[in-house]
Order: C-alpha cells, then structure tokens, then sequence
C-alpha cells in the first residue's frame, strides 16, 4: 500500500513535453530560414544546436550533475539563439556564442528554472559585444546560388576575420534608421527581406505563437503587451512627426521584434509569473525596444530590451502579487 | 483567461480553480443500497473537529443499534451512537485516517438481531426554539458530511452582533468520482428541505441557496420539484469547477464576498452547511436519533461493484473493498475525492462520519504519478493562475525548498492554503507542493511552540 500526500491525480502536460512542443512551434520558422538563406543558414543552425545541446552535455557530465538533455529546454535555447544570428555568421563564431550563452546564461546561475537572463539572448548579446561588426553584416535573402554555395564568411577558420563574398545588404531597420528608406510591409509579413536567419518571416512566427497559445504553453499576456505598446508609442510618434517615424506596421513586423516577443520574452523562467506583472514587463520591452530604435545608436534594440526587463522581472512580481482571498487591499 | 469565460457564460463561478476528469459516469446512475454489517465495527470517540466524547458504555455491554455510546464533552464535542445493536468487545486506542490513534469502542455486532433502531425524543420544527435545535443537533451526532467534520450544532451557535441572511446548502460536490452528495440530493430531497427548516429556524436565516454544479442536472430537477411555497429557498447551478464546493470559494462564487482572513462565514453574514448534512438533520431530528450510517462513494479503477452505499459508521476499509470486489492490483487507497482525500496507510482504518468515499487506484493509475520525474520549478504560472485563494505556490514551493518556512507564513500567507491539490495538479515540474505546505505548517507550529 503507497502512501502518498494529495492530490492523486495530476494533469497532463510535463515539462519536458511543453518544451518539446516549444520546439515544434519553431519548426516553421526553421523550414523558412532554410529554404531564405540557403545552405549558410542551415549550418548556423545546426552548429548553434550542437554548440548548446554539447555544452550542457559536457558541463553537467563535468560537474557530475544529472543529464538533463531530457528536458528539451537547451533545444530551444540552441534553435533561438541560431535564429537571431545573421545567416553568413562564422561557424566559430557561432560555437563560441553557444557555450557561453549555455554556459554562462544556464548553467552557472544553476540550470533550468534558475537563469536570471534567457541564455539565447545571452549568447547573442557576447557575440555582439565580441564580434560587433560580424553581427551586423547581412547576407541578403533568396540568393540564386543558396544551396549550392556555401559563403565563405561562414566557413572562415576559428579566430579568423571572415571574408564576405555576396555584397551585404542593409536590414529594414537599418534602411529605415540610416538611409531613411521604407520597406512594404508586405515583404515583412511573408519574410522576403533581410535580416537575422529566423527573424524575417512575421507571419509564421506567429503561427508558432497561436499554436503554442491554444496548448496553454505560452503566456499571450507578454506578446500582446510588447506588440501593444510598440504600436501605440510608434502611432503617437508618426502623428507627431510622419516623416521622422515610421508606421506601426513597419515596426511591428521589422527586425527580431515578432521573434522576440512571441519566443524569447515569453520564456516562462525569465520573466514574471503574475498576469499584471506579464502586462508590466511586455509594456518595459515594449517600450525600450521603441527608445532604443528611435532615439539610440542601433538599428534593433529588442534583444537588450529583452535582457533589461530580464533583471527587473523579479522585481515586477514583488510589486505586483495577486491580492490574497479575504486579505484586506 | 477564466474571469472571462466565466463572465461570459453566465453561470456563477469562482475566478481560478481546475478542471479536473470528473469520473462520476460510473456511479452517478446508482442509487443508494445498504451495506453489510463488518464483523467488527470500531467508533473513535473523535472523528469530528473538537474535544473526543466520553464514552457512556463499558466493555461486554450490548447495546442497540442507534444508542448513545458517548456522550459531548463540553460545546465542542459531539454524541456517538451504535452504529448497529451488538457487544461492546474492546475500548482502546485505534488507528485513524487523521494518522493519530484514537480511543475507539469496538462493537461487534449480534448477528441474529433485528437491527431495528428505535425512536427516541423527538425534536419537533414547530415547537423547538433554536437553543432545542442546536443541542439536538449535537445530541444525534451531527458533523460537517462534507469530509470537515466540524460539529454542525458549534456553526450555528455565533454571537448577538452577527446575523445570517444567507444559508449555503453545499451540493457542489467539486472532488471527482465522488457521488455521494448527488444521489441524496436526488433520492432524498424531502429530507434535504426539512433540514434546511430545521436550520432556519435555528439562525433565523433571511433566504437559503442550494449550490449544485452543472454536472447534476437530476439532483437540481428533483430539488427544484421539492422546494417548499412558504419558504424563501432557491437552486443555484454553478459552472463546474474545482474546488468550488469548499466553503469560503462557494460564498465567492455565490455572493461574491470574501470571508477575512482568519473569519468564518458567519462574519459575512451566511453559515454553510453540506447537503448530506442538512438531510440528515432532516431525518434525524424529528425521530430523535442519531447518526449511525452515512452515503459514500465506493469507486475507482481498483473496485469492481462500486457505488454508493449507506454505510455504517466504523466499517472498517479492508471489509468495505472486500464486499466490493478489490482488484488485487490495488496500489492505493483513500477516503474522500483524489484531490484532498487523505491516504490511508493501513486498512484497519474505520468509515467516520467525515468519510465521503473510499476510493481505490490500481498501478495504472499511480505508476504515471510515482515514477515521473521532478523538475525544476520554470515559473510557467500554472499553479498561480490555479490558486483559489490568490496565493503564490512557485514562490512558496522555492521558500519550502529552502526551509524558509517561518517566511512562508509571515509574508505569503502559507495558512490560507486550505490544501486543495490545484497548484500540485498542474505543475508540469511535478513539484508537490501541497506535501510541502503541509510539512511547512507542521514545521511553523513548531518552532513557534518552542520560541
């Protein structure tokens, strides 16, 4: 006869499965990046996965912590971080971000439930920091040649200043900041731009999103948030000043922002676990994502966005308990 | 998500809670049959919130079924009755669903009796004034059917300053498989409504509500053709969801007031009581006797003929599975619904008065639960968005983790936790948080009992 403290029932989903589905819902987005940018994307890819999933490995077999490959969540860490890096990246570069942000990001602060910061972004953010000018030259999409060239930027050897073949094309975001050209927003929505391997296509993004919604696996509270606020600031701004500001569509569907706000703030360990909270820290994203596109040196700001309302997310929860049933306000 | 759907339909609920498989389909049809004798029937002297009662017979004396065996012990205390005419063969300590040993007479039942119970001194509606009610009440025994067992009589007692306008009539029955509360209300609904007179005239309540989830359509029906002309009582259907039939959720769901923290209903003007238990004072009282058998539900996937069944009170477990047909693959049993019903470590273990159900879950049922894996908490916010009372389980899962647990109850609350198993229920890390809780509360009361 067990004993065992209630309840004995329990619902279905674990987390390994939430991850796994997690995974899924990205794997449009992965299809996509493929089939825009060619064989040099795929690699990225790849080599961001293995990096990640290889790093864990090792450092829980270091540390004799039991294997956690288990959980899915390095996959995602691995397949997200691949997609923000722009497509003609250095594998080396790549692989170094990946143990870091695995490294650092994860496993330092304790592993899965423990990172402050969500460890893709982590990892983008040291490439950034590293290799500035590598994380800002684009390869530009739908080359003729994609699957049967492979660019040699990508296979530059490690420690190695890599050697751009196609001419580098601007992003929308920085078309718009430093040219000031425009960019239908058609081209946005289906991903015919340039831009971060799997950043470009809005639209199956949030085909993802919508899946991972109907499943209750994603916190719709904090994309709708960033989208919101993104859109409201940018409406005021463009009334204000037409030709100073553009749109809210072309903000909303530009750079990694539909890739962020619906895949990287929404990483449940990273960010707030009350619903006003979600509301609070999809508004901060929102609106530094809009400050730092507008008014800073970058072209895109959503990645720091992102890692800045990481650190205060705590903190907004502390705020913002729920109030306590018969407890006085 | 919720808050909205359930504005959106109608029907009264409460903000967060679960859905969790109702598995009522297998004995909601079945009306209510007696169960056997066991040969041995053990009464612990407490099975009910309060002070244990004094026993008022000695061993080898026989006693008929439905007489006094213990009397109160002071206001907090209630009556025992023989539960069937037999020989009181042992007065000792015995083991408990509660975990503790407990004083219990042993009475071994004589098996060419009659079993007949004889009338005792009526408590009549239109004579008795509340004070006659409420002592009647305490004399047959009465306690909380719902699984509390709080003494009945002690809930309608409160102080000048208060008035009742509203008395609940918990029918929700929210645990699943359970269906006690179900077929009383649809085979007993006359009583049902003679115990809400009773109460009436005992609180001078101004209207009665009948909660019944939507799930027990039947039961409403047959309530709704009992309900009386001269008397201002009315069926509510609720959405289904659990755990609404606790008793501070319901008076939400009903009324939307909130009961202080640390307050009882009576502070925002309603007194609950469960349905079986308003039946039973129906019955009871106007035939001067007092509890001797109780419904409950026998079910789950280790029974074979399960039901609901009028069962004695101190029928031990192993007896009411074996008259059940136990698989013998049974891995676990326990008494009342899967999400709070305690679990019970030694089949010896009698039927109390608080015992809605024994259920029984085979290694099917429980292997899924027993060998999957514990992870880290990924603050996904299932458990938050499940608490009934508003509390923050990751965060309190994360404190007890630490043995922070003098934190958890001075800044998160941990004793508005009444247990209900909705944050451990959907935590896809597998956390169990409610053990934790439990464990955190023991561990408060001890160190503030040694500082």
């Amino acid at each position: 006869m067990e004993i065992a403290s209630s309840p004995h029932v329990a619902s279905g989903a674990s987390v390994d499965d939430i991850m796994r589905n997690v995974v899924y819902a990205l794997l449009p987005v992965v299809v996509f990046a493929v089939f825009a940018f060619g064989l040099s994307a795929l690699l990225v890819l790849t080599t961001a996965v293995l990096a990640c999933v290889g790093t864990e490995y090792v450092l829980n077999r270091v540390a004799g912590a039991p294997d956690t490959l288990g959980d899915w969540s390095v996959v995602i860490t691995g397949l997200l971080y691949g997609l923000t890096l722009p497509p003609g990246l250095a594998l080396w570069m790549v692989a170094v971000g990946g143990i870091f942000g695995v490294g650092v990001g994860k496993f330092l602060f304790g592993g899965l439930g423990s990172n402050a910061f969500n460890p893709a972004l982590v990892g983008r953010a040291f490439l950034q920091a590293a290799f500035p000018s590598a994380m800002t030259t684009w390869s530009p999409a739908f080359l003729a040649d994609r699957f049967a060239h492979i660019s040699s930027s990508t296979l530059a050897f490690p420690f190695a200043r890599p050697e751009y073949d196609a001419i580098s094309a601007a992003t929308p975001l920085s078309a718009m900041k430093f040219r000031d050209t425009g960019t239908d927003p058609m081209e946005l929505m289906l991903g015919l731009t340039s831009g971060s391997v799997g950043e470009t296509c809005a639209v199956l993004i949030l085909v993802g999103g919508i899946y991972l919604v109907a499943r209750n696996m994603m916190n719709w509270r904090i994309t709708v948030s960033i989208l919101a606020t993104v859109a409201t600031m940018t409406l005021i701004a463009n009334t204000l000043a037409p030709g100073e500001y553009p749109q809210p569509m072309f903000m909303l569907l530009s750079g990694g922002l539909m890739l962020g706000a619906v895949f990287m703030a929404t990483d449940p360990v990273a960010s707030p676990i009350t619903d006003t909270g979600c509301w609070v820290y999809g508004l901060l994203i929102g609106g530094l994502i809009v400050v730092i596109r507008f008014w800073g040196g970058m072209a895109e700001g959503v990645m720091y966005a992102i890692l800045l309302a990481n650190a205060v997310s705590p903190h907004i929860d502390n705020l913002v308990q729920p109030r306590v049933y018969g407890s006085r306000a | 998500m919720t808050g909205i759907m359930d504005t959106a339909l109608g029907a009264p609920s409460f903000r967060h809670g679960v859905h969790p498989r109702e598995h009522k389909e297998d004995t909601r049809g079945l009306a209510i049959r007696q169960f056997p004798f066991a040969p041995m029937l053990i009464m612990p002297l407490r099975q009910h919130l309060g002070a244990p009662a004094v026993p008022v017979v000695r061993v080898g004396q026989e006693v008929a079924r439905g007489e006094t065996i213990a009397r109160p012990d002071g206001f907090m205390s209630v009556a025992m009755h023989a539960p069937a005419s037999g020989v009181v063969r042992r007065i000792e300590l015995a083991p408990t669903i509660s975990g503790d040993m407990v004083e219990s007479v042993f009475i071994e039942p004589l098996p060419a009796d009659t079993q007949e119970v004889d009338d005792g001194e009526p408590c009549r509606l239109d004579n008795a004034t509340p004070e006659q009610i409420m002592t009647a009440i305490q004399n047959a025994g009465i306690v909380g059917l719902g699984g509390a067992a709080f003494p009945t009589h002690a809930k309608l007692r409160f102080p000048d300053d208060k008035h009742v306008d509203t008395l609940i009539i918990n029918g929700v029955e929210c645990e699943p498989y359970l269906t006690t509360d179900h077929r009383v209300m649809l085979e007993q609904s006359a009583d049902v409504i003679a115990g809400i007179r009773y109460l009436v005239k005992a609180t001078s309540a101004v209207r009665t509500i009948i909660a019944v989830e939507a799930n027990k359509p039947d039961a409403v029906t047959a309530l709704s053709a009992a309900l009386p002309d001269d008397l201002p009582v009315d069926v509510t259907v609720l959405k289904v969801k659990y755990p609404q039939g606790a008793e501070k959720i319901l008076i939400k769901a009903l009324l939307k007031r909130e009961v202080p923290q640390g307050g009882l209903p009576i502070d925002v003007g309603v007194i609950c009581t469960n349905v079986a238990t308003t039946a039973e004072i129906g019955r009871l009282l106007p035939r001067g006797r007092g509890i001797q058998e109780r419904v409950i539900t026998i079910a789950g996937p280790g029974v074979e003929k399960k039901g609901n069944y009028l069962i004695p009170i101190g029928t031990p477990v192993r007896f009411a599975l074996e008259a059940c047909g136990a698989d013998p693959d049974i891995t676990r049993v326990f008494m009342g619904g899967p999400m709070m019903g305690p679990a019970v470590s030694n089949l010896d273990i009698p039927v109390t008065k608080g015992t809605s159900g024994i259920l029984a879950f085979t290694v099917h049922e429980t292997a899924a639960i027993v060998e999957r894996k514990v992870y880290a908490c990924i603050h996904c916010a299932r458990c938050v968005e499940s608490c009934p009372v508003f509390l923050n389980p990751s965060h309190l899962g994360l404190l007890a983790k630490n043995e922070q647990y003098e934190q958890m109850a001075d800044d998160h609350s941990l004793y508005d936790c009444f247990e209900c198993g909705a944050c451990n229920y959907v935590c896809p890390s597998h956390i169990p948080l409610v053990q934790y809780f439990r464990l955190a509360k023991k561990m408060v009361r001890k160190l503030r009992a040694t500082h």
